[in-house]
Parts: C-alpha cells; structure tokens; sequence
C-alpha cells in the first residue's frame, strides 16, 4: 500500500521523446488507468514505474521513496503483462509463489497465500497445471494471482485483456475490479481501450502523444473533455465536430453551423461564450445522444433541424444515424421506433445544453 | 446395385476402369504421394548408411584374410587387449571433457553475443563462428604448427613468462589436452549459435516478470533461461557426443593417435588397425563398439525431451 508520484518524468530513445514531462499523483488504493492510442507513451510510463525501463530525466516516487535508480525487484511492485508472462516450465502453483520462494518466505506462508488467491480468483483446480494446459482467461487470472500473492505496494496492469475475446474481456474486467475492491492495493493499469479505462478507474489519465492531456473520473472525462482530443478519445461513437461560427443576431447568440442552419444558443451557453471573437473559427462538439428525432413537445436548448438520412445501424436497443452536414459525417442516436431508414428524410433535435464550443486552432474546449 | 446385376457386360467395363483409376488415385493418396517423394531420401540412406553399416557387422564376423566365418572371435580377441581397454577410456575422456567444455563455453559466449547491441552483433556472430566453418582437416594442420615440438608459437609466447617448452603432442597427457582442446575450439561455435538462436526466443517479457518477481541476475539463468532452453541443450549436447565420440580428423592429424596409443579413440585407432594394419575384419569390430555407447545416450536424452515436449 503506498501512494505513487511522477514529477516532471522524461522517456528519450536516441532522438525520439516517447514521454515527454509526465506529472501524476496517485493516491493510496486509488485506482488509475492510463489511456490512450497506440504510441503515446502509456506503456512506457508503466514500465518506467516498474523500473523496467530507465527514467531519463525526473523522479518517480513510491511510498516517499524516490525509486529512480531501484531495480524493480526492490521497488515491491507486481505486475501483469498483456501476454501474461507465465513461466512455461511451472505449475501454476509454482508460478504464483515464485517471487515469495526467491525472498525465502517459510513454506507454510507460501502455501496459505498461494491457497487464498487461487480461491479469490476461482483457480483451485488449476494449481497443478503447466501454463500450456490452461485457457487464456485462466492464464489471465495465473497472472494476476501472481501479483496478489506477492501482496506488493503497487500493482502494474498493462493491457492485460488484450489477448482475451470480447466477451472474456468484459467477464475479466469486473473480476479485476472485484479484485481491487478486496485487496485495495494501489493500482496502476495501462489500456487503449477506453471502456476499460471509463469502466475500471477511479481516475483516468488520458494520455497523447507523451503528454498528458486531461487526468479525472471518468464522468468528467466523458461530461467536461478539456481538449479536442480527449473529447474525440472518450466515448463510442465517438463525438461530432462540426465547423462552426457564433453570430449575434438581433442581441442573442447564435451558433451558425451552414447557411442553412443556426441555433440560438441556450442562454447559460450564451453568456458562457459571450467573449469569444464572432470570427474565431469554431468547432461544435456534440455527442452522438444528444442528437435525437425530434419530439412533439419543445425544451429549452434542444433545437430540430432537417436532415436526409445516409445510413442507418439498428442496434435494438436504439438506431445510429448517419448523415452529412457540410461535407462532415455526424452520427446520431435515435429511438428503433423513430422511422429512421437508409435515405429518407428526418426530423432531429439538437441539445445544446451538452454542446461542447472548441477553438479550431487550439483543440481547447471554450 | 439391381442394373449392374441385368447388365453383365457393364461390369466387365467398369472393372477395367476401376483399374485405371485405382492408379490414380492411389497416387492422388497422400501417404503415397509422401512416400514416392522421400523414396530418393530412402534409396540414398540405403546405400550409404544401411548397406555399409549391415556390411560392417558381416565384415566384424570374418577372420583377418576375409575368408573364414569366426563368429565374435574378433570381439573376444578384443576384449583381451589392454589397447582395446585405453581407447574406450580415451573416447570416453575425449568426448565427455570436449562436449561439457563446449556446451559451456557456448552457453557463456551465446550470452555475451546476445547482449551485445543489434547492430554489431552479426559481425561478432560471424566472426566466432569461423573455427566451425573452416574444414577441420585444415585448421588442425594449422594448430599442428602451433603445436610443433621446435618451432611452436605457444611455447615461443610461453618462454617469455620462463614456461616451458611444453610437449603439446610429445607426453600422453599433454597430447590428451591438446586434442580436447583443438576439438573445443572447432565445436563451441556450434553450440554458441544453437544456444543464442534458443536464447532469442525466451520471450523478454518472463525476464521482466522475473525481474520484478525479484530474481537476481543468476536467478534467472538458473529459473527461466535454463527451463527454457533445456530441450535445445539436450539435443544439442546429443549430438555433439555422437559427432564428438566418432571424431576422426582432429586427432589423426594432430597426433595420430600417439604417443604410444594414448591418443587413440575409437575411429582413429579403427582406421589404424582396419586400414593401416590390413585387418578390416576387426576394425569393423572396433567401429562398432561405438554404437552401443551412443544409443544408451541416445535413449537417456531423447526420452528426456520427448517427455517434457513442448511446454511454450
């Protein structure tokens, strides 16, 4: 149990900057994932927590100790690899006591926390078995049952659930939280997959390009992205950008989206905008749910416009509409009921309450 | 089934049909198919291996002249010479010492090489593997001249440190050594190459696992790359022994089994009495000693690794 802090942390290989200034505080049993696309430096700042790699400028800190220059097997941390990293030669039983049989722990000691983690995990049957005998969920929990037995300050998780099928995937993830909830170590868990990030973390750190872009819970992530980026990154299907102007027309603000279609701005929007130059060049960030059919009765900020349907995907629960504005594909979410097919004409509203305002040059959302 | 039965002269018809198609697809079959192509693989073995090897056990039966069937008199009359004796303890010497100084030597350099940078590793690959490339008839000529009792550049090198002269072929001992040695230096490459490829492919990933496991540096040789490359040490290690025990060249050139015979191992001191001696009949016999010796080892590793299989 320790909390762990990254200051100004700096990854270089030769000439390439993978991390570039990382600044990350993560507190005792928090559990952080860090996300992002393929690239950005997520994995390499795990490994730099494991001491797998070496720090190239900053400190890492765990549990008050500047661990820059301690060998991983000195920093009491576990870690799980996304290819699970099973010693081919031994059982399972073997595999999860290895790193207490190198610290010469007694035999009984071994045994009964070898015993509690395989029931915690439900791999009793498996103790005896060689990593070749076993599925890769099984082997999933091995791994994990690994980093519990050690019972280490941190656990590193990267990608663990790469491997596994889909549905595996998801059946994984809750046990990995079930997990945390139990042995409340601090955990620090690597992933691309952002469901995974929003589903599994206390905070998400998204991350891009070797910086961080925005660290919060993942409902601020999802509600109120700083950046273009992390708005585009977090959600599925992913939220609309469209080009955009504010125009003032008669004293009320109003957002110009094509000749064809302006809103007036709800009026909290409006004041919150009020500043920003008229001929700034804008995007409207808006996700797929707030754009609906249109309903009989009217709400403040949800405004209908007409549109001609390119594709639609019924999913059962709800349909995604697919059209075109001003040669940009915005997606939708509507009711199975609503009347949506390939082609045809349909009424939607928009709500601007959820609207997002980014500044085209910067990526920042106003 | 009912037509064919009305129609006698159908059947006659479909029979010779039949005939022509049995060919077909008797060819189309796979197993013959895989067996007419490893027919050349077949004949070629027959009559290089199976032919001389039958023909060596019918020669090791026969009297000095070829003439007379004498049952195994040739291994009684062996079994009574203390040459016989020296050899066998010599082979044994010379294939043990030579095969766990290789595997060694290889294990070690297969290390250095594998944590030597990308970029120039192939350089320092190519060059270590020199000494396995160059026919060994011709680099046992060139440490013969290393060797050589007046003009030997080792001892020239040596006197400059007060040691010497050393008698590298001249006293049993000495020779013993300089055969092991010369045989290490041609075969270690063989076992460097074949440890680094096996190397390469232990994933990092256990390395880091084990690292963070808490396994020092020789922790993880002795729990995950020895583990791992068990399977390639044994049948590297099997069939150094066999190429090793059968050696011929390193030690005909170098010493030709002398001083006094203390040299000799099993094909040399075979090619001196068969050839050298014109009694093939009970060289044949002491060629065939070396059979017995190598399929005992053959059975212990084999069935070593068949048991473990693949674990990956």
């Amino acid at each position: 149990m320790a909390d762990v802090t990254l200051r100004k942390v700096i990854k270089r290989y030769d000439e390439v900057e993978a991390v570039r200034g990382i600044d990350l505080d993560i507190a005792d049993k928090e559990f952080v994932v860090l996300v992002g696309p393929s690239g950005c430096g997520k994995s390499t700042t795990l490994r730099m927590i494991a001491g797998l790699e070496d720090i190239t400028d900053g400190d890492i800190i765990i549990g008050g100790d500047v661990v820059n220059d301690v060998p991983p097997k000195d920093r009491d941390i576990a870690m799980v690899f996304q290819n699970y990293a099973l010693y081919p030669h031994m059982t399972v039983a073997e595999n999860m006591s290895f790193g207490l049989r190198l610290k010469r722990y007694p035999k009984a000691e071994i045994k009964s926390r070898v015993t509690e983690a395989a029931r915690m995990l439900d791999i009793t049957d498996l103790i005896d078995r060689k990593p070749k005998q076993l599925s890769g969920g099984q082997r999933q929990r091995v791994a994990m049952g690994r980093a519990i037995v050690r019972n280490p300050k941190v656990f590193l998780f990267d990608e663990p659930l790469s491997n596994l099928d889909a549905k595996l995937r998801v059946q994984m993830r809750i046990e990995i939280k079930k997990v945390h909830q139990k042995v409340r170590t601090t955990t620090v868990y690597v992933t691309h997959d952002q469901v995974e990030a929003m589903t599994l973390a206390d905070r998400v750190v998204v991350m891009n390009h070797g910086r961080i872009e925005q660290i919060g819970t993942p409902n601020d992530l999802y509600h109120k992205p700083a950046t273009r980026f992390v708005a585009g990154f977090i959600g599925s299907p992913a939220m609309n950008f469209v080009p955009c102007r504010l125009e003032e027309v008669g004293g009320r603000l109003n957002i110009r989206l094509t000749d064809r279609i302006a809103f007036p701005l709800p009026a909290a929007r409006a004041a919150r905008y009020q500043n920003v130059a008229r001929n700034e060049k804008l995007i409207l960030g808006i996700r797929p749910e707030h754009i609906t059919e249109a309903k009989q009765h009217t709400e403040p900020g949800v405004e209908t416009f007409d549109v001609v349907l390119d594709v639609t995907e019924p999913m059962g629960m709800e349909t995604l509409i697919y059209f075109m504005l001003e040669g940009i594909e915005v997606c939708g979410r509507v009711n199975p009921n609503a009347g949506a097919r390939d082609g045809a004409p349909l009424r939607l509203a928009v709500d601007l309450n959820n609207m997002h305002l980014l500044n085209e040059s910067t990526g920042v959302v106003l | 089934m009912v037509d064919v039965a009305f129609q006698p002269n159908r059947v006659a018809g479909a029979k010779s049909a039949r005939k022509r198609s049995s060919l077909k697809t008797a060819l189309k079959r796979k197993s013959t198919a895989a067996f007419l192509m490893t027919l050349p693989l077949i004949l070629l073995i027959t009559i290089l291996v199976l032919y001389p090897a039958i023909y060596s056990l019918h020669l090791a039966t026969l009297n000095k002249s070829m003439q007379r069937f004498i049952g195994l008199g040739n291994f009684e009359f062996l079994f009574k010479r203390d040459t016989f004796w020296l050899v066998v303890k010599q082979s044994c010497i010379f294939a043990i010492t030579a095969v766990v100084f290789k595997a060694l030597i290889g294990f070690i350099v297969a290390h250095f090489v594998h944590n030597i940078p990308a970029k120039g590793q192939r350089k320092w690959r190519g060059m270590l593997l020199v000494p396995w490339v160059i026919p060994p008839a011709m680099s046992t000529l060139a440490w013969l001249w290393l060797f050589d009792p007046s003009y030997s550049a080792f001892n020239y090198t040596l006197s400059f440190f007060g040691i010497g002269p050393i008698p590298w072929t001249g006293d049993a001992n000495w020779a013993r050594f300089s055969v092991i040695l010369v045989n290490i230096w041609y075969g270690a490459p063989f076992f460097m190459i074949m440890y680094l490829a096996s190397l390469k492919s232990v994933p990092d990933q256990l390395y880091e696992a084990a690292a963070i496991d808490g396994a020092n540096w020789w922790q993880r040789i002795w729990y995950v790359t020895l583990p791992m490359m068990r399977n390639i040490i044994a049948i590297t290690t099997l069939f150094s022994l066999i190429v090793t025990f059968a050696n011929f060249d390193i030690v005909r050139i170098l010493t030709a089994g002398g001083p006094l015979d203390h040299t000799h191992i099993f094909a040399t001191w075979a090619f001196r009495i068969g050839i050298e001696g014109s009694d093939i009949p009970l060289g044949a016999s002491v060629s065939l000693f070396m059979v017995p010796i190598l399929a005992v080892a053959a059975i212990f590793i084999l069935r070593d690794v068949n048991k473990r299989g693949n674990e990956a």
